[in-house]
């Protein structure tokens, strides 16, 4: 038997933006087990539905990620406004839906970027980067934040975009399209990206199921899973296809993350096209009495919101269930057996987000 | 322009944020905002690196790591922080598994307002840091010369 090792990697490490830490127990350059060790990021936020009334809840709930900030949101004020039975105006979730497409573009261009990085492709990290700078221009432009934007609110949505910029951000996401797809192209052709990801880190569609895998992780390997498709929001009027590939290696990842950013730039085209006039917002009266669970789909899977309230104005419980979360077991048997090389490509192209996972 | 003698190294760590201002400090090292002009990379390792930048405030389990790293860290350094929460806390003050700004367990140098904050005030932060990290080289010469004229 060859001797083991253990290896730590994290919390603090160069690829990884953010604090996860793993043991990993090494034979010569494989890696045996890995044992994950978590709660660098937890900060107990569930626990503040208890000190700020739902309507204010709203501010942290969008707090809980930057990534996927408006996700959060979104989904917090579905729960709370699915329990207390108001009606969203029409607008509102038209416009909830474009700026949740924009983030899932801005988050993907964001992961080619974080993924590039990890299997040393430094150029090509700055390009999408560069490239991501107009999806945020947008974002300040029509909300006032570039990260964080605070966009939604119980009831509905806090601003209006006038048509004039609904039909610039059409021409500006036109121009970015060919830029983004020139970048893929990369990805996708370039001799040396796919001997880095071809073959690495394979899991089986049995597996991904057994395994509870969501979002992009689970489409890679074959599994038809996409909340869009159940229809909150205004993605019951638009035409939604789930990227489903079927090779489940790293490679499968980076294209349905490739393919779902294109595609979200059409979706934001079309519901741009059916946005009918009206308000934007209700007025929200009583307080929430009961119990919902909001599915929603997030640049990295499901997730699931739940919320439960007393008729009071603070709520009881509140429970995030991220897709980040449901992917680490499948995570740990991916690096099993895989190369100590690829421990960084493996992790990346999961696209964890451990700030959403601890909370 | 004294600050401009140096090339300071960043070392970036995430005590407890919510990523929004990671990615702002990445972002400022990308072609748009640049502080590469200024000769800033980003260094993964302790011991490469001058300037300190924590996003996020500090919970029980990060408020070790952050020690260990600064503790790497060679002399002089200066401590950057980066946010609202690693200012004070932000809208998790409340909560129970944080402790607050950086400040309650880091002597920090500057500290960058917003949620998150932006690429320019990062910048700008950055900046500063350059300067107060030029102060220390010079404050620690100055020791070093008064010892030896003793």
């Amino acid at each position: 038997m060859a001797h083991r090792n253990l290896i730590p990697f994290g919390p603090q490490h160069p690829v990884l933006p953010e604090p996860i830490h793993f043991d990993l127990v090494t034979e010569d350059e494989k890696i045996v087990d890995a044992i994950p060790s978590i709660s660098y990021v937890h900060r107990g936020l569930e626990s503040l539905v208890e000190k700020r009334d739902f309507i204010d809840y709203v501010h942290v709930a969008d707090r809980i990620c930057g990534l996927c900030s408006f996700m959060h949101s979104m989904g917090y004020c579905q729960a709370v406004e699915e329990i207390m039975g108001v009606e969203v105006p029409e607008r509102a979730l038209y416009l909830r839906t474009i700026w949740a497409e924009l983030s899932r573009l801005h988050s993907h261009i964001f992961w080619l970027g974080v993924a590039a990085d990890a299997f040393g492709f430094e150029s090509l990290f700055m390009q999408a980067l560069r490239l991501r700078e107009p999806v945020l221009d947008i974002f300040e432009e029509t909300t006032g934040g570039r990260v964080i934007l605070g966009a939604s609110k119980v009831g509905g949505v806090r601003r209006d975009i006038d048509a004039d910029s609904l039909a610039g951000i059409v021409k500006r996401l036109a121009k970015l399209r060919p830029e983004l797809e020139e970048l893929s192209t990369v990805f996708i052709t370039d001799y040396s990206v796919k001997h880095r990801l071809c073959g690495v880190g394979y899991i089986s569609k049995e597996d991904a199921y057994i395994l509870g895998c969501v979002g992009p992780m689970a489409r890679a390997s074959g599994l038809d899973m996409d909340m869009r498709v159940i229809g909150y929001s205004a993605y019951k009027y638009l035409d939604v296809q789930p990227m489903v590939e079927t090779a489940g290696d790293c490679y499968a990842r980076c294209l349905v993350r490739i393919r779902e950013m294109l595609h979200s730039i059409d979706l934001v085209r079309e519901a741009i096209g059916k946005i009918p006039d009206g308000p934007v917002e209700v007025k929200v009266k009583g307080f929430p009495n009961g119990e919902y669970m909001s599915r929603i789909e997030q640049p990295r899977g499901e997730v699931i919101h739940y919320a439960k309230g007393n008729g009071s104005r603070f709520l009881q419980r509140f429970r995030v269930r991220v897709p980040t979360f449901s992917n680490i077991p499948a995570m740990i048997r991916i690096l099993k057996g895989s190369e100590i090389a690829d421990v960084p490509n493996i992790i990346l192209t999961l696209d964890p987000c451990i700030s959403c996972t601890e909370r | 322009m004294a600050w401009f003698k140096r090339s300071p190294w960043i070392l970036h760590y995430n005590a407890t944020s919510c990523n929004g201002c990671d990615i702002e400090v990445i972002v400022s090292l990308t072609p748009l905002y640049d502080v590469e002009r200024f000769g800033i990379i980003n260094t993964g390792n302790p011991k490469h690196a001058d300037i300190l930048a924590v996003t996020g405030s500090v919970n029980e389990k990060s408020r070790q790591v952050l020690i260990n790293l600064y503790e790497q860290m060679p002399e002089p350094k200066v401590i950057m922080a980066v946010g609202l929460c690693a200012v004070s806390g932000c809208v998790f003050q409340d909560c129970y598994n944080v402790m607050g700004g950086v400040d309650k367990v880091l002597p920090v140098d500057v500290y960058v307002p917003g949620c998150a904050a932006r690429p320019e005030s990062i910048i700008d932060g950055m900046l500063k840091a350059c300067e107060i990290l030029e102060e220390k080289y010079a404050n620690r010469n100055k020791r070093e010369k008064g010892e030896e004229h003793e």
